[in-house]
C-alpha cells in the first residue's frame, strides 16, 4: 500500500533529472535521451492517478504517450545524423548557425 | 508493507540511473543508465497493476528505442562530451535549481495530496479490458496514430538518407 504522493514524487525527481540534463549537457544525444526521461516521468504519473480514480484512460494515454515519444526517437535521431554530416560535431555550443 | 519495500526498491534504482545519466561524460553510458531507469519504471508500472503499460514499457522504451540510440550513438562515433564555456555556468546555476525544484515538489505534493493508498488487487488495468478501450473508445485517436508513425518512417528516412544518394534517385526520376 503505496500512497499516490509517492508515485508522483518519483515521477517529479525524474522530471527534475531530465530537466537537468537538458540544461547541463552539452551532448546533443544525451540532451535527447533526457527528454526521454522527462516522458518517463509524466507517464509514471499518469499510471499512478489510473491506479488512484480507477481510470483505464490513463493508462491509453501512455500508450499513446509512448507512440509518439518512438515517433520522435526515430525523427530527432535522423535529424541529429543530419546535423553531424554537416557540422562534424555533436556539441550543441558548436552548432550555433543556422546556414551550412 | 513489501509493497512500499518493493516500491522504495525500484524508486532508488530509479532514481540512481537517472542521477548517473548526468555524470557519466560518456554518451553510451548515459544511455545504459537510461536503460536501467527504464526496467526499473517498468516494475513500478507492474507494482501499480498496468501489467500491459509495463510490457510495452519493456518492449518498446527500453528495447526499440535504446536500441535505436545505441545505434546512433556507434554510428556517429561519440566519444567523451567536451565542456565548453557555458556548461559550468548551466551547471552552478542547474544543479541548485534542479534541487530546489524536486524538494519543491515533495514538500508541496506530500503536504497537499491525500495519503490514500490503493490496495494491490484492486487495481484496474488486465490487458484485456484495455484492448477494448483501445479499439472501441479510442479508435480514432489510435488510427491518427497510425499516421503519425508512418510519417516519422518516411522522415526519418528522408532526413538520414545520405545527399548524393537522394540526388541520384532525384534524377532517375
Amino acid at each position: 500500500m503505496v500512497p499516490l504522493s509517492y508515485y508522483l514524487v518519483l515521477g517529479g525527481i525524474l522530471f527534475a533529472c531530465g530537466v537537468t540534463g537538458f540544461l547541463i549537457k552539452r551532448n546533443i544525444i544525451t540532451i535527447f535521451m533526457s527528454i526521454e526521461l522527462m516522458l518517463n516521468g509524466v507517464n509514471l504519473s499518469f499510471v499512478a492517478f489510473a491506479a488512484q480514480w480507477h481510470a483505464l484512460s490513463g493508462q491509453v494515454f501512455v500508450f499513446f504517450v509512448m507512440v509518439v515519444a518512438a515517433a520522435e526517437a526515430a525523427v530527432g535521431l535522423a535529424i541529429i545524423i543530419a546535423v553531424y554530416r554537416t557540422r562534424e560535431t555533436l556539441n550543441v555550443d558548436r552548432v550555433n548557425l543556422l546556414k551550412l | 508493507m513489501l509493497h512500499l519495500i518493493l516500491f522504495l526498491l525500484f524508486g532508488l534504482v530509479c532514481v540512481a540511473g537517472a542521477v548517473n545519466l548526468l555524470v557519466q561524460r560518456h554518451p553510451i553510458s548515459s544511455a545504459l543508465s537510461l536503460v536501467v531507469v527504464m526496467g526499473a519504471l517498468a516494475a513500478e508500472y507492474l507494482l501499480l497493476g498496468a501489467e500491459f503499460v509495463a510490457a510495452v514499457q519493456v518492449i518498446v522504451y527500453a528495447g526499440a528505442v535504446m536500441v535505436l540510440f545505441v545505434f546512433v550513438i556507434m554510428l556517429l562515433n561519440a566519444g567523451e562530451e567536451e565542456r565548453t564555456q557555458g556548461s559550468r555556468v548551466a551547471m552552478l546555476i542547474g544543479i541548485p535549481g534542479m534541487l530546489v525544484g524536486s524538494l519543491l515538489v515533495a514538500w508541496v505534493l506530500i503536504q497537499h495530496s491525500g495519503t490514500r493508498s490503493a490496495a494491490v488487487g484492486e487495481l484496474p488495468g488486465p490487458p484485456k479490458t484495455l484492448g477494448w478501450l483501445l479499439f472501441h473508445d479510442y479508435l480514432l485517436p489510435f488510427e491518427v496514430t497510425s499516421i503519425l508513425v508512418l510519417v516519422a518512417i518516411m522522415g526519418a528516412v528522408v532526413l538520414a538518407a545520405r545527399p548524393e544518394s537522394a540526388q541520384r534517385t532525384g534524377r532517375e526520376s
